[in-house]
C-alpha cells in the first residue's frame, strides 16, 4: 500500500510556505545564524502532554529564527503518541516522558540514531491551594476518608507511581486510576480530589490553583525524557534543528524553569 | 449486475447505500482480522473483564432506566405542551448531543461535585459525595444518553394520531389517564427504538464517564475505560475487549427484538 503522507506533506508544506508571505517579527538578538541555514516547510513534534510549555514556546522561538518554517505540535500521553507513530503518523520528532515508550518507536527502526535523554522529572504530591485535606506524605494515600486520584499504571506517571510506594511501603487506596497525568491534575485544581501524585513540572504549570508537598523517595522513580529525530519524518532538517535547541543552553534553561531536572 | 435493476432499488441509492455499508462494517471487518483469536477466551473468563462487562451493563441499563422515567414525560412536554419557550427548552435539553462528553463531565463536577452548586449541599448536608462512585458513572451516562431516547420518544408522539387522544378525552379520560391508556401504547415502538439507542449510547460512553466518575476498576471503570486504557500498552487485548463489548451489545439487543420489540410493534 503506498504511504499517501509522503505524499500529502510536501503538499502542505507547499502550501503552509504559499501562505508565509507574511512579515516576520523582529525579535531582536535571535541566534538563528549559530544554527545554520534557514529553515522552511512544517515540522512535526509529538511530544509527552508535561512538555507541552516548555516546547510550545521553544517551537515559537524557532518560528521566529526562521519564518518560512512552520512547527506543528502533538500534544498527548506518550503512550497514546508511540501508538500513533507506529501507526505511521506523519511526525519528525518525538519526545517521550519515559524510556518505554521511546522504546516502542526505536525497537520498530522509526527513530533515526540514538534517542537522547535532555530532561527528568519526579513526582510530588499535588493539593489543592491551601490543602484542606493536610496532605502532607505518601502514606496520607493510603487513608480511606480522602478522596485521591493517581494515574493508572499504564501510563508512565502511574508507572512511576508505583515504584514511589513500593519504595515507600505504601498501599494507596485510590479513588481514581487517571488516563494521563493532566487529567488527574484537572481533577485536584477542581477540588474534586484531595490529593494526586503527579509530576512536579505539573505543579508548577498549574499555578496557584495547586500547591505541591515533596515526596521523599521520589527519587526511586525518576521519569528519563529522551527525544528523537524519526527516521520518516518528511522535514529531518528542521527535526535535528529542533533537537538542537530543546538540548541547548537555553532550551535546557527553560526546562529548568519549567521544573524539569537538566542532565 | 442485472438483479439490482429489480424494482425498488434505483442504481442511484443503491450505489451510495453499498458505500455506506462499506464504510460502517469494514472497521468492524478490521478488528475482527486483527483480534488475536487465542485471547479471546481467557479475556472473557478473565475477572477483570468480567467486572468491567458487568459494570458496563448495569450501568448502562440504570442510565437508560432514568432516561426512561424522565426522558418520557420531558418527550411529551416538548411535543404536547403549547408553552412558550419550547423550542428553546428542547434545543437546550439536546445540547449534550453536540457537548464534548468530556466538557459534561467537567460541567457535571460543576454542579454535583464535591465543590458543585448542589454537590457542595449534598455533601455538607447529608455527607453524599458522587463523583468517583458507581452512582457517577450512571448520572455520566444518562446526562449524555437521555437526548437520544427524548428526541425519539418526541417524533414519535408527534407522527402519532391525535384524534385517538381527542377520543379519549371525549370519553371522559383525563389527561394522565389518557397518556397512560392511550397515547403510551401508540408510541410504545419509538420509546422502544429510543430507549435501544439510549443504552447503546450510555454502553459506550467514555468521555463524561471517565472524567465525572474517574477510572477505578469494580467501581467506575466501564469497558470502553478498560479498552482505553488497554490500547495505551497493549492494543491486542484492547481489540479483544473491543470485540467482547461488541458481541455482548449485539446479543443484548438481538434477544431484546425478538422478546420485546416486535411485542411492541404489535
Amino acid at each position: 500500500m503506498p504511504r499517501c503522507t509522503q505524499v500529502v506533506l510536501p503538499l502542505a508544506a507547499a502550501l503552509v510556505l504559499a501562505g508565509c508571505g507574511g512579515p516576520s517579527d523582529d525579535a531582536a538578538g535571535t541566534t538563528a545564524s549559530t544554527r545554520g541555514a534557514e529553515l522552511d516547510g512544517t515540522l512535526t513534534v509529538f511530544a509527552a502532554a508535561s512538555l507541552t510549555d516548555v516546547f510550545t514556546e521553544l517551537g515559537e522561538q524557532l518560528e521566529q529564527e526562521n519564518p518560512a518554517l512552520d512547527v506543528r505540535f502533538n500534544f498527548a500521553g506518550s503512550s497514546a503518541l508511540a501508538t500513533q507513530i507506529s501507526q505511521g503518523a506523519p511526525a519528525d520528532v518525538f519526545a517521550s516522558a519515559d524510556e518505554p515508550q521511546m522504546a516502542v518507536v526505536t525497537d520498530a527502526g522509526l527513530a533515526e540514531g540514538d534517542p537522547a535523554v535532555f530532561a527528568s522529572n519526579v513526582l510530588q504530591i499535588a493539593v489543592p491551594a491551601g490543602n484542606p485535606a493536610e496532605v502532607g506524605r505518601l502514606a496520607d494515600f493510603a487513608r480511606e476518608e480522602l478522596a485521591l486520584a493517581i494515574c493508572a499504571p499504564q501510563v508512565p506517571c502511574g508507572a512511576a507511581a508505583e515504584d514511589v510506594f513500593a519504595a515507600a511501603g505504601v498501599t494507596p487506596r485510590p479513588d481514581t486510576l487517571e488516563e494521563d497525568v493532566r487529567a488527574a491534575l484537572t481533577k485536584v485544581e477542581l477540588g474534586e480530589v484531595d490529593a494526586a501524585l503527579v509530576y512536579t513540572t505539573d505543579v508548577t504549570a498549574a499555578g496557584d490553583a495547586v500547591e505541591g508537598v515533596d515526596v521523599p523517595g521520589a527519587e526511586q522513580a525518576v521519569n528519563e525524557y529522551p527525544i528523537a529525530v524519526l527516521a520518516e519524518g518528511p522535514n529531518p532538517e528542521a527535526a535535528a534543528a529542533f533537537v538542537d535547541l530543546v538540548r541547548s543552553e537555553e532550551g535546557q534553561q527553560a526546562l529548568a524553569d519549567a521544573g524539569f531536572r537538566i542532565p | 449486475m442485472s438483479r439490482s435493476r429489480e424494482p425498488g432499488v434505483p442504481v442511484p441509492l443503491l450505489v451510495p447505500a453499498v458505500l455506506a455499508v462499506a464504510f460502517l462494517v469494514l472497521p468492524l471487518v478490521g478488528l475482527v482480522v486483527r483480534a488475536p483469536w487465542g485471547e479471546l477466551w481467557p479475556q472473557l473468563t478473565s475477572p477483570a473483564v468480567g467486572e468491567a462487562l458487568r459494570l458496563s451493563l448495569v450501568s448502562a441499563t440504570a442510565a437508560t432506566a432514568l432516561s426512561l422515567v424522565l426522558g418520557v414525560p420531558l418527550a411529551w412536554v416538548l411535543a404536547r405542551s403549547r408553552a412558550r419557550g419550547r423550542s428553546v427548552l428542547r434545543a437546550l435539553v439536546t445540547v449534550p448531543l453536540v457537548l464534548p462528553p468530556v466538557v459534561g463531565g467537567v460541567a457535571l463536577f460543576l454542579v454535583l461535585g464535591r465543590q458543585g452548586i448542589v454537590g457542595r449541599w449534598l455533601d455538607q448536608a447529608f455527607d453524599v459525595t458522587i463523583p468517583f462512585t458507581t452512582t457517577a458513572v450512571v448520572i455520566a451516562e444518562t446526562f449524555v444518553a437521555m437526548p437520544f431516547l427524548v428526541i425519539s420518544v418526541e417524533g414519535a408522539l408527534r407522527a402519532a394520531d391525535a384524534r385517538f387522544e381527542d377520543a379519549a378525552a371525549t370519553l371522559g379520560a383525563d389527561r394522565w389517564t389518557t397518556f397512560r391508556r392511550v397515547t403510551l401504547p401508540l408510541v410504545a415502538p419509538g420509546v422502544a427504538a429510543g430507549a435501544v439507542l439510549c443504552w447503546a449510547r450510555a454502553l459506550g460512553e467514555f468521555g463524561a464517564t471517565i472524567t465525572f466518575a474517574g477510572n477505578f476498576p469494580g467501581t467506575t471503570q466501564t469497558m470502553p475505560l478498560a479498552v482505553y486504557l488497554a490500547l495505551q500498552q497493549d492494543p491486542e487485548t484492547a481489540i479483544v475487549l473491543s470485540l467482547v463489548l461488541l458481541v455482548v451489545s449485539v446479543a443484548t439487543l438481538l434477544l431484546l427484538r425478538d422478546r420485546w420489540l416486535t411485542r411492541g410493534v404489535r
